[in-house]
């Protein structure tokens, strides 16, 4: 078999094998100690810090940044996780140009912000390097927790929780622990098993069983119910497991799935030239599922990926940044432009798309459209919340939580993408989880 | 391009840029590096009496300490004077001179505090056609233990009596090298005087430790785990070196005498400071070890610049020209009163200003939930933290004029008025 991107169809192998290893390295290589130093350097340690605020866990950047530069990042490390436990994975996903960088006040001063995540990575691997887990855990209480969802929500929540003492149990339905840090991100956001490693350094402090392919409300798993009465309390963090159709004819055609699906198989494929790619790649939607769909897509030997997004450019939820990755990697980003059918027997072979404009009832299709070649198609227009426990409200398709993350059932809280607060990040998910957990902890000692 | 030739004590040099007596200048190949790269004039590192040479550490001899990005803000050392032979250095001295005709060579010397070593050495140096002499009274480190250098620089009557003796066997002018390591800088410069030296020079280096080893527990540099005090240079002794200056030039015992400048001048600003301050021309050092000797040639352009925005003839022009201006604090006008003004327009929103009137000073700058930094007239003393803290430069002083009332004070801004008239002084001359 000796395919290239020039083969038709959905086939795997269209690189030389090393390509796939340069392709798929760590996209923004670790800072050395110099580099560090003088990233740190710039810092002015402002008052009352404008990236902490932006930040939704809350980091003291100015002080970890400070401890950089006088030699002690493992200080640095401990002043980051403090307030979130998983800021090795946020060093690396978070989308720092909308968030601490975006707030940088250097961006006023000369547009180049201080290079926040990079030194945050730099200072939580080389605490990590070492494996000596920096928090110890409190005298057991006695209380159980079961937290449903081993991602960033659910692991927060649970160390935060086996931090004070408590027994939590984390139920995930999938084989491995890490949530969309496993199975959700860019591969080359967190290269060489960083999901699983942090998870296992994560569980060091003690006090937490991991139960892997355990689904809420399964047959032979159980429901809210089964767990209430086995726990003190249980935490919600099951994240959005269903994603949204294109509503179109044909969407059953061959070549066509949710980019979810592709990222997942991406990160959990031992070998990335056996993994098949499209030589006519579409992807649907302006999230960052989208752009690391497509970008990936490339990365595989794609010969022409296109991004195309019903709204301008300016009105994608990917950041800037996140779009210049993609345009750099050779995507074609096409805006204000919305699929209107599915050409093809069987397969896919084409999609037909309208231009969009803004009218008054909202966007309105034009008369005016296109088709797109396409072999494979991606579907990254959103995802939404799987079958949640009867007992649990939800409303606009998110569970519904008051400001401590309690749903409306008496002894469950949630947090992370299934509740409606705050953006679907991974560090808003950390902060939803660990703030749950430190109201769980409230209520189980008082009571 | 403005003229930048200069004349010291009598000694021509194309620039008013010398060299100072430092490792830099300690043999023939640097020297004409030095020359070639622009350096108006060297002052060569310092010789000892004939005989076999000093002799150095073999471990590291510099200390340092940083600034952001490590740039090097102080620099100590505890190399001792040239530890090469008296007749190699005469003879390369000979060499460059006839060499560079139009550079300024001036030869430091130290040798033991007794008559009959300085009535040997001076008709040697005379003989290599060097412009002048140097007298290093002013190493802390080393020599100082052998009764010279600093040993020397911290008794008046030594240097006078030196200064005297080698007035007394030379044609040569003779510069006196200060130390800094003194109580007050102009009781040396006025033996310098009696003594008859033509010029002072200062500072020499400051009594320093850089830093200490954490793990071995020693200071640094440390030699086989031991450490010592050293000489303290660089952009860090500036403003020590400046002040000092500022003494000697407005000392009525001491004014007119000429000053070499030395301490930290890494920018031709640096130099230019010095010399409004009462420097005919100014000596460096740490800015050459740090960053070579092409440094020279952003001295001569910035220098050149400023006298022509100034219209500023010669340097001459420039040499003094604030020395009126040093004042004692008891003569500042209290009647002078200032608030800081934030620029808006210009502001990072960084904070640092108000952290540091909040937590240090006098709690008068305000911040709004949106971070919009403003002063608060009524508790401003106008001390100038913010704006030495802020990284940007956008906080001014805006004087208020006589007649408009201080918000802080409910006082009307008067006339000059000071200290020495106060009601609050004790001691007050009876206000007019």
């Amino acid at each position: 078999m000796s395919n290239s991107q020039l083969t038709e169809g959905i086939v795997p192998g269209r690189l030389d094998p090393e390509s796939y290893c340069t392709n798929f390295a760590d996209h923004a290589p670790p800072l050395g100690a110099q580099e560090a130093r003088i990233a740190a350097d710039r810092c002015y340690f402002c008052h009352d810090a404008p990236c902490m605020e932006a930040c939704p866990t809350s980091i003291d950047v100015p002080l970890f940044i400070r401890q950089i530069s006088t030699g002690t990042p493992e200080a640095a490390a401990r002043t980051i996780f403090e307030q979130n436990i998983l800021g090795g994975m946020c060093a690396r996903v978070c989308p720092t140009e909308t968030l601490c960088e975006g707030a940088c006040v250097r961006m006023d001063a000369e547009g180049e912000p201080v290079e926040i995540g990079a030194l945050q990575r730099y200072a939580t691997d080389t605490l990590m390097a070492r494996q000596n887990h920096p928090f110890a855990r409190a005298s057991r209480t006695g209380k159980s927790v079961a937290v449903i969802g081993a991602g960033p929500a659910g692991l927060a929540c649970a160390h935060r929780l086996a931090m004070k003492g408590h027994e939590v149990t984390i139920y995930d339905a999938r084989a491995k622990p890490g949530g969309l840090n496993e199975y959700g991100i860019a591969s080359y956001k967190a290269p060489g098993g960083f999901a699983q490693a942090e998870v296992a350094w994560l569980a060091q402090i003690g006090g937490i069983t991991f139960v892997e392919n355990w689904q809420l409300g399964r047959a032979g798993d159980g429901a809210l119910s089964d767990l209430m009465a086995d726990h003190d309390a249980v935490f919600l963090g099951v994240g959005l497991s269903g994603v949204n159709a294109l509503r179109l004819d044909g969407e059953d055609k061959e070549g066509i799935r949710p980019a979810t699906e592709f990222i997942a198989e991406l990160r959990q494929a031992s070998d990335l030239a056996k993994l098949p790619i499209g030589r006519d790649v579409v992807v649907i939607g302006g999230g960052m599922t989208a752009v690391d769909a497509a970008v990936q897509a490339k990365l595989l030997g794609a010969l022409n990926v296109s991004l195309v997004y019903r709204r301008s450019r300016a009105e994608m939820p990917a950041s800037t940044v996140e779009q210049e990755h993609a345009l750099t990697h050779g995507v074609t980003i096409i805006e204000n432009a919305a699929p209107i059918a599915i050409h093809g027997n069987g397969a896919v072979r084409e999609i037909e798309f309208a231009y969009t404009r803004k009218g008054a009832e909202g966007l309105e299709m034009t008369d005016t459209g296109f088709r797109l070649k396409a072999d494979q198609v991606f579907k990254a227009i959103g995802q939404t919340l799987g079958d949640t426990p009867p007992q649990v409200e939800v409303a606009g398709g998110k569970i519904k939580v008051d400001g401590a993350g309690r749903t409306s059932a008496e002894r469950v809280w949630a947090g992370g993408d299934c509740t409606h607060a705050g953006e679907d990040l991974t560090v808003t998910a950390v902060a939803q989880g660990r703030d749950a957990a430190e109201d769980i902890h409230n209520f189980l000692m008082e009571g | 391009m403005a003229d930048l030739r200069s004349e010291f004590i009598g000694i021509k040099s194309p620039n008013p840029f010398w060299l100072a007596s430092a490792p830099p200048t300690d043999k023939e190949y640097n020297v004409r590096r030095a020359f070639e790269a622009g350096w108006g004039g060297v002052v060569w590192k310092t010789l000892g009496s004939e005989g076999p040479p000093v002799v150095n550490v073999n471990g590291p001899r510099y200390g340092a300490i940083y600034g952001a990005d490590r740039r090097l803000l102080g620099l100590n050392n505890i190399e001792l004077i040239t530890d090469r032979p008296l007749q190699t250095n005469l003879r390369e001295i000979k060499a460059v001179k006839r060499d560079y005709p139009d550079r300024a060579l001036i030869v430091s010397l130290m040798v033991p505090c007794d008559e009959e070593s300085w009535k040997a050495i001076l008709p040697l140096v005379e003989e290599t056609g060097a412009d002048g002499v140097e007298l290093n009274f002013g190493c802390p480190h080393g020599m100082a233990e052998r009764g010279m250098g600093s040993a020397v620089g911290q008794v008046p009557e030594y240097i006078e009596m030196v200064t005297r003796w080698c007035k007394q066997y030379t044609r040569m002018p003779v510069i006196v090298k200060l130390t800094p390591n003194i109580t007050d800088i102009r009781r040396p410069a006025e033996a310098a005087k009696r003594g008859g030296a033509d010029a002072v020079s200062l500072i020499n280096t400051i009594n320093s430790i850089t830093s200490v080893d954490l793990d071995d527990f020693a200071p640094e540099p440390t030699i086989d785990g031991k450490g010592t005090h050293g000489g303290y240079c660089g952009p860090a002794v500036k403003p020590i070196a400046l002040n000092m200056v500022a003494e000697i030039a407005r000392s009525s015992e001491t004014a007119g005498l000429p000053i070499s400048g030395i301490g930290g001048v890494t920018t031709w600003r640096d130099a230019a400071e010095f010399m409004a301050l009462g420097a005919g021309n100014v000596q460096v050092c740490t800015a050459a070890m740090t960053y070579g000797f092409k440094v020279v040639q952003e001295m001569i352009s910035g220098l050149s610049d400023y006298m022509d925005r100034k219209g500023f003839a010669s340097t001459s022009d420039l040499v003094g020209r604030a020395v009126p201006n040093v004042t004692d604090w008891q003569y500042l006008n209290l009647n002078y009163v200032t608030k800081a003004e934030i620029n808006q327009d210009d502001c990072i929103k960084c904070g640092r200003c108000y952290a540091a009137c909040e937590d240090t000073s006098h709690q008068a700058i305000a911040m709004s939930e949106d971070r919009v930094f403003t002063v608060k007239d009524e508790e401003c003393v106008a001390c100038n933290l913010c704006i030495d803290v802020c990284p940007v430069d956008c906080i001014t002083m805006r004087k208020l004029d006589k007649g408009e009332v201080d918000p802080r004070t409910g006082r009307t801004v008067g006339d000059y008025a000071n200290w020495t008239t106060h009601p609050n002084n004790p001691s007050a001359n009876a206000a007019e």
